[in-house]
C-alpha cells in the first residue's frame, strides 16, 4: 500500500491496472478522458499487459467489450454522458448475455443544452438495463469500487456487468490523497478471470441467439434473480475488502452517517454526500439530530436495507441529480416506493443539474424544511 | 458427423473432399432460411472453406434469425451475435482477446453482415475496425435491401429497383440513386485483399475465402446474395440469376489484391448478355419501361468500364 495524491481518473486507471484488465476498448469523452489516456500510457510503457482498442465510437467500445468478454478476457471501458447514451443499445445486451465486465462512468449531464459538467442523468437513465450500479463519493472509493466491482461482476452467482459511477470534475479532475493497494494485495483479493463459457473452436457454442416469446421471459427472470442474488455478493465483497484492505463503504449498499439517533436525514448519491457530511457536522454542533443515507448501490436497489435505515426517522429528503422529466427524481421514486409502508414523510429535491453547485447552505435549507414539517421539496438553485 | 464402420470404429467424414471441396459442413442444414436463399448458400460455403478452426460474428439480420432460434443452432463453429451495426466492433474485441491469450494464430475470424449492416448502419464500425488493423475476414452478404424487416431500400439497393420504401410509384419509379461501391471504398482503406463472390461460382468462392483468411489484417468479401422474397424471383432460379448477374456484368467478379484489381471472369461488352435478361428474372424490376431498361444498361456498362479502366493497375494504396 502506498499513499498518492491523484485525481479520481488516475485512481480508476490505477485500479484497472491493479485488476489486470486484459482488453480495454475506449473512446474519449469529457470528463472521462483522463482514464483512457492513463491506461494507454500504462500499456505503452509495458506497465499493463493489455490490448487497448482505440475504437471509433462508444457504441463500438461497448461492442468490443462484449467480443472480448465473450472470448474470456477481463475487460474495461469508461465513458460519460452522450457516450453512455450512444452505448445504450449495447447495455442490455451485455447484461442479457451475462457477460461480466466493469465500466467507469464519469457522470456528466446529457445534452441539450450541451453541458460537460456533472449530474447523474447519464447513468441513472441507464438504471434499468441490468447493470449493477455503484456510485462513489471520493477518489478512494472510486479506486476501491472498481476492484470490488470486478469481484462482484465475475461471481458465478452474479455474472452481470457493473458500472462504477463517479462524478465528473468534482471527482475526475480533483486531486485527493488515495491509498493505493499493492499488486500483490489485489492479486490475492481478485484472482484472474475464469469464464464459464467462451468462444473457442475446440468447444463450439452459439452466443446471442434469437429468443422467441416462449423463452424470452425466462431469460429476464434469471437476470432478475441474479440481480437480487448480487445484493448478498456486494455485501460480502465489501466485507472481504475491509478484511483485505482495511476500508469498506457501509454495508456495500448503503453508507450511513449519523443515522443512529437521527430524526431527519438526507438521501443522495456521489459527491453531494461529502458536502452533506459537512452540513451534518455543523448542524450536529447546534444540537440538531440530522444524518445521511448514502445510496452507494442504486441497482440492485437495497430495499430492505433502506427500510431498516429509515425506520426511526421522522422525515427525510431525497436529493436527485437527475429528473425523470414529467415525473420526479428517480432516486426519490425508488425510495418512496421502498418505504411505502413506513410512517415517514419524504420530500424530493432536484439539485446540481449540469454542474450547478450543491453547497452546505443547500443542505441547511433542506434540513430546516424537514424540521418545519414541509411536505414538499423543490429545485435547489 | 462421425460414422461407424463395420467394426464400430468411428471415422470422420470431415476429412473427405468432394471435387476438391471439403465434405464437412459447419453451417448445418435444418436452418429456417427461405427456399432458394442465396445468402444461406454463401454463408454455408464460406464456413465450409474456413473449416472448424473458426469463430463467426454475425450482425442482426435474416441469417441470425434463421440459424439460431433458441434453443436450436445451425452453427458447428463458435458463433456470436450482438446487434445490427457492430459486428466489426465485436470482432475487434475477439481479435484483441485472442491476441492477449496468445491464441490468435490459426483461428479464422469470420464477420458476417448483410448489406444493411455493412453498407449502411455498421459502415462506421467496419471502417474503424479495418483502420485499427484487426485481423478478420468480413463477408458482406448483399441481397440489396433490408430483407429481414420486409424489403426496404438500403445503400446497396440497385438503381431503379423497387422496394417497400422505394416503391415503383406513378411519380417516382423505384430507387433513384446508384448502389454504394462498398468493395472499392473498403479497398481504399489500404487493405491487401478485397474480392467479390456469388453462390453460383462456388470454386471461385472457396479460393477467395482461403486467400482472404490468409491475409494478415482485414480482408473483405462482397457476396452477391439472391433473395427470392425481396427480389420477387423464382426460388429455383437463384443460381441462374447469380450466373446472369456475372454474365450481364451487373455483378462483376474480381479480386483486388495488393491494390491491383483483377477480374475473375472478364466479360467483354461484345460477349455480355443484355442486362434486360437479368432484370426480367425479378419482379423488383417489373415496372421498368424500355427507356429505363436502357438507362440501367448504360449505368451497368459505365460501372464495368470504370473497372476495366483500372484493371491491372495499382489503383489502391496498400497500408497494411
Amino acid at each position: 500500500m502506498s499513499r498518492k495524491v491523484i485525481e479520481s481518473s488516475d485512481a480508476v486507471a490505477l485500479a484497472v491496472k491493479l485488476c489486470r484488465a486484459q482488453v480495454c476498448p475506449m473512446y474519449p469523452i469529457t470528463p472521462s478522458t483522463h482514464i483512457p489516456e492513463k491506461i494507454s500510457e500504462y500499456v505503452a510503457n509495458g506497465e499493463l499487459e493489455a490490448e487497448m482498442i482505440d475504437v471509433e465510437s462508444e457504441h463500438s467500445a461497448a461492442s468490443a467489450v462484449i467480443g472480448a468478454a465473450a472470448t474470456g478476457s477481463r475487460t474495461f471501458t469508461a465513458t460519460s454522458s452522450q457516450g453512455l447514451a450512444l452505448m445504450f443499445e449495447i447495455l442490455p445486451i451485455t447484461s442479457g448475455m451475462r457477460l461480466p465486465t466493469v465500466m467507469a462512468v464519469a457522470n456528466r449531464a446529457l445534452s441539450a443544452p450541451i453541458n460537460i459538467w456533472n449530474d447523474h442523468s447519464d447513468s441513472v437513465s441507464a438504471r434499468d438495463q441490468g447493470w449493477i450500479q455503484l456510485y462513489a463519493e471520493s477518489s478512494q472509493e472510486s479506486l476501491d469500487s472498481i476492484i470490488q466491482a470486478y469481484k462482484i461482476s465475475e461471481n458465478k452467482n452474479v455474472l452481470l456487468p457493473a458500472m462504477v459511477c463517479f462524478d465528473g470534475y468534482s471527482l475526475t479532475h480533483v486531486f485527493e490523497p488515495v491509498d493505493v493497494p499493492s499488486q500483490k494485495e489485489v492479486d490475492a483479493f481478485l484472482p484472474g478471470f475464469k469464464p464459464l463459457h467462451r468462444l473457442d473452436p475446440k468447444k463450439p457454442l452459439t452466443m446471442g441467439p434469437i429468443g422467441f416469446p416462449n423463452s424470452f421471459m425466462f431469460f429476464k427472470q434469471q437476470q432478475q434473480e441474479a440481480m437480487l442474488d448480487s445484493i448478498d455478493v456486494i455485501k460480502k465483497t465489501n466485507a472481504e475488502f475491509k478484511k483485505a484492505f482495511g476500508r469498506s463503504y457501509g454495508d456495500g449498499l448503503l453508507d450511513l452517517y449519523q443515522i443512529d439517533d437521527a430524526e431527519y436525514a438526507v438521501i443522495g448519491m456521489g459527491t453531494l454526500c461529502g458536502t452533506a457530511r459537512v452540513a451534518i457536522d455543523k448542524l450536529r454542533q447546534q444540537g440538531k439530530k440530522v444524518g445521511l443515507i448514502k445510496v452507494r448501490c442504486l441497482r440492485p436497489f437495497p430495499e430492505k436495507e433502506l427500510q431498516n435505515a429509515i425506520k426511526d426517522l421522522q422525515a427525510a429528503a431525497v436529493i436527485d441529480k437527475h429528473i425523470s422529466l414529467g415525473q420526479e427524481g428517480p432516486l426519490f421514486t425508488d425510495i418512496r416506493s421502498a418505504v411505502y409502508c413506513n410512517d415517514i414523510s419524504i420530500n424530493s429535491y432536484i439539485a446540481g443539474l449540469g454542474g450547478r453547485d450543491i453547497t452546505v447552505k443547500h443542505f441547511e435549507k433542506v434540513f430546516a424544511d424537514l424540521e418545519a414539517g414541509k411536505q414538499k421539496g423543490e429545485w435547489l438553485f | 458427423m462421425a460414422c461407424r464402420g463395420k467394426e464400430g470404429r468411428a471415422f470422420s467424414l470431415k476429412q473427405r473432399m468432394v471435387k476438391g471441396l471439403p465434405y464437412a459442413e459447419y453451417f448445418a442444414s435444418g436452418h429456417r432460411a427461405c427456399a432458394g436463399c442465396g445468402e444461406a448458400l454463401v454463408v454455408r460455403h464460406v464456413v465450409k472453406a474456413a473449416g472448424p478452426n473458426s469463430i463467426a460474428v454475425m450482425s442482426t439480420g435474416c441469417m441470425e434469425v434463421v440459424s439460431t432460434p433458441y434453443p436450436e443452432t445451425a452453427w458447428e463453429i463458435p458463433w456470436i451475435h450482438v446487434a445490427f451495426e457492430n459486428n466489426a466492433a465485436v470482432a475487434s474485441g475477439i481479435d484483441a482477446a485472442l491476441k492477449m491469450q496468445g491464441k490468435r494464430k490459426g483461428i479464422n475470424l469470420l464477420v458476417f453482415g448483410g448489406d444493411g449492416a455493412s453498407f449502411d448502419i455498421g459502415f462506421g464500425a467496419l471502417s474503424g475496425a479495418i483502420e485499427r488493423g484487426h485481423r478478420f475476414t468480413y463477408i458482406a452478404t448483399d441481397n440489396e435491401a433490408y430483407m429481414n424487416t420486409g424489403v426496404q431500400r438500403s445503400g446497396a439497393t440497385p438503381f431503379l429497383a423497387s422496394t417497400t420504401t422505394s416503391p415503383a410509384g406513378s411519380k417516382i419509379h423505384g430507387k433513384q440513386q446508384p448502389k454504394k461501391p462498398l468493395p472499392l471504398i473498403v479497398a481504399s482503406h489500404g487493405i491487401r485483399y478485397v474480392a467479390t463472390v456469388t453462390p453460383a461460382n462456388v470454386f471461385d468462392l472457396h479460393k477467395k475465402v482461403k486467400k482472404a483468411l490468409a491475409t494478415e489484417h482485414a480482408s473483405f468479401i462482397h457476396a452477391f446474395s439472391v433473395c427470392p422474397v425481396g427480389w420477387r424471383s423464382k426460388s429455383d432460379q437463384t443460381i441462374e440469376i447469380a450466373k446472369l448477374a456475372v454474365q450481364t456484368r451487373v455483378f462483376p467478379l474480381y479480386e483486388i489484391e495488393d491494390g491491383v484489381l483483377k477480374f475473375s471472369q472478364r466479360i467483354e461488352k461484345k460477349n455480355a448478355k443484355p442486362v434486360k435478361e437479368y432484370l426480367q428474372t425479378q419482379g423488383r424490376f417489373k415496372h421498368l419501361t424500355e427507356e429505363e431498361v436502357q438507362k440501367v444498361q448504360a449505368y451497368v456498362d459505365a460501372r464495368y468500364d470504370f473497372l476495366l479502366g483500372i484493371e491491372g493497375k495499382k489503383c489502391f494504396d496498400v497500408l497494411y
